[in-house]
């Protein structure tokens, strides 16, 4: 399944929002008692007119649905910022849009 | 004196096809061999052992960075945390949560940054959250405490 994801960019600023459970497979399910596989976003990238400015590793210690918001220098209107993402379990997400 | 230069010269040949046999064969991706994802560090238990793995065990405290979190987290499974640098040049920042089960939780890479980034995590319980940032190829660190009152990393 496609990792879905929300981006924004305007005033040198970019936040992405992804939806993702981010089990780092120590929770145990409060039904079951099972611990709860992991699955979390291993690998992020952020690219702005195709140079790479954030190349993430994550690890399962992010919050569920990660957030992210950082500054780049120079990022100027109508730019195109191009983000990925990929998980534990190969699944994969890009989204782009145009800084504002 | 030749022929020694010879046998080293024919040995790194040798070496260097083997290389390009292995990114051929898709074993090595050229572009991303080392930076993939650093499962020793991501895996450490202690945060040591995890700026160990990252090569920050080095890193020194700076004024120029500003963990920023809240003093008090109801909810640890998801703590606010900013990392504001004055340093340039930041080529990279690690984020860990000190006493979480895996106290790495972020490794970013990082060009053109201006001082700036934001994102959340989960936290276990009472910790420091530090802060390395890279910059001009010297480490440096920062943390701040978070009191956390129900933890969010199960167990």
């Amino acid at each position: 399944m496609a990792i879905a994801m929300r981006v924004r960019a305007d005033n040198g600023d970019v936040r992405i929002l992804m939806t993702h459970p981010s089990e780092n497979g120590l929770r145990k399910d409060a039904k079951s008692g099972q611990r709860v596989p992991a699955h979390f976003v291993k690998n992020m990238t952020v690219a702005v007119n195709g140079k790479t400015v954030l190349d993430g590793q994550l690890g399962g210690g992010m919050s569920k649905d990660p957030y992210h918001s950082f500054k780049v220098r120079g990022m100027k209107t109508g730019d195109k910022v191009i983000v990925t993402a990929e998980d534990n379990t190969g699944d994969k997400g890009s989204i782009e849009t145009t800084v504002s | 004196m030749m022929n020694t230069t010879r046998r080293l010269l024919l040995r790194s040949a040798a070496s260097a096809g083997l290389i390009a046999t292995a990114i051929a064969a898709g074993m090595l991706k050229p572009s991303r061999v080392l930076a993939d994802w650093n499962s020793v560090a991501f895996s450490a238990t202690k945060a040591a052992d995890a700026l160990a793995a990252i090569g920050a065990s080095s890193a020194a405290s700076s004024r120029d960075i500003v963990v920023k979190a809240p003093d008090i987290a109801e909810n640890g499974a998801v703590v606010p945390v900013e990392v504001v640098t004055t340093l340039p040049d930041v080529e990279s920042i690690a984020i860990l949560g000190e006493k979480n089960p895996f106290p790495l939780v972020a490794l970013y890479t990082l060009s053109d940054f201006d001082g700036f980034l934001s994102t959340r995590i989960k936290m276990g319980q009472t910790a420091n959250v530090r802060a390395v940032v890279k910059a001009g190829g010297k480490l440096y660190t920062a943390t701040k405490e978070v009191k956390v009152t129900v933890g969010g990393c199960g167990g």
